[in-house]
């Protein structure tokens, strides 16, 4: 049980992150990737949409992706509540200014409008892109690592 | 009389042509079931922390690139295997991986993408992780998100391809 609570090793949790992909595949017949359900929560929010990005997009399809959403945000909530010996630091004291929350929402901009443009992020084009041995994903998780490291040997004394 | 049904098809006929084929009840179901599984996996490995993110970018620890690659690697001999026994779904439908296509999106969004990741400290999974445990400024992240989401599909036909 002591296991359990404790912040999972590498190699316990690299291992359930890989087997979301069979999994997920099994149980759904959906391929792993998370972004997209950004560009549901859109077309919900807005059916009358001129932008065909929206209007074209299949909702009812896409509904999958927005439950593996509010799944993702219960198991978080379990996940710290109920099986941590001590509660997770999910984000540092710094960041409970309104400095960082600037910070937080500007890099969250940057997530939507990256994933989306990308056609996918950690998930849908690191570990699942790359495991199907597709090359596009390969290049995609390249560049977010140009993009991460950039950021923060480059700028990291500005904004951290 | 068919000239009628002509332009009542017409009329219609949009709306059906667009795929909006949607998934049964069981997919919607385990999509949740899957998601929790997933949103527990990720805290409880940390890499819903704002500090593992940037000790990666930093190289001050392995965490992060050893669960990215354990991961890669436990995915890609599942999918071998689905392939070589042509594995089927609970539904019992194929299983297919669709290509994502290379554009210079992949390029530049991905850099974009990445820097939003080192600046929040979060990708899309974690961000709902944290609104969901409780860290409530995750809730600027995911707002942010929503922002740039909107972004994107307001300037798609003015970005390159």
């Amino acid at each position: 049980m002591d296991f359990i609570l404790q912040p999972w090793p590498w190699w316990f949790s690299g291992t359930l992150v890989g087997l979301t992909v069979p999994l997920l595949y099994f149980l759904t017949g959906q391929g792993f990737g998370i972004s997209t359900s950004f560009q549901q929560v859109g077309a919900m929010c807005a059916p009358g949409s001129k932008l065909s990005y929206l209007r074209d997009f299949n909702k009812r399809k896409g509904m999958w992706t927005l439950m593996f959403a509010i799944g993702i945000a219960a198991g978080g909530f379990i996940a710290n509540h109920l099986l941590s010996a001590t509660p997770v630091e999910f984000l540092p004291e710094s960041f409970m200014t309104l400095g960082g929350g600037i910070r937080l929402f500007i890099g969250g901009i940057l997530i939507g409008f990256g994933t989306r443009y990308a056609g996918g992020c950690t998930s849908g084009h690191a570990i699942t892109g790359i495991s199907n041995l597709n090359w596009p994903s390969l290049v995609a998780t390249i560049f977010f690592f140009v993009g991460g490291l950039g950021v923060t040997w480059g700028l990291g004394s500005l904004i951290f | 009389m068919t000239t009628v049904t002509d332009s009542e098809k017409s009329i219609e006929q949009p709306a059906v042509a667009k795929n909006q084929e949607g998934v049964s009840g069981l997919t919607l179901f385990m999509s949740l079931l899957m998601g929790t599984y997933f949103g527990i996996v990720l805290t409880k490995s940390e890499v819903v922390r704002w500090q593992r993110v940037h000790d990666m970018f930093l190289f001050n620890e392995p965490h992060m690139y050893l669960i990215i690659g354990v991961g890669v690697g436990v995915a890609m001999i599942s999918m071998l295997i689905i392939k070589k026994v042509s594995a089927k779904t609970i539904e019992g439908k194929p299983i297919t991986y669709k290509p994502k296509p290379f554009h210079k999106g992949v390029v530049i969004g991905g850099t974009i993408f990445g820097a939003g990741w080192a600046i929040a400290g979060a990708c899309p999974g974690p961000i709902y992780a944290q609104v969901g445990a409780g860290a409530w400024m995750g809730l600027l992240t995911l707002a942010g998100a929503m922002v740039g989401m909107f972004a994107f599909a307001a300037l798609k036909p003015k970005l390159p391809f």
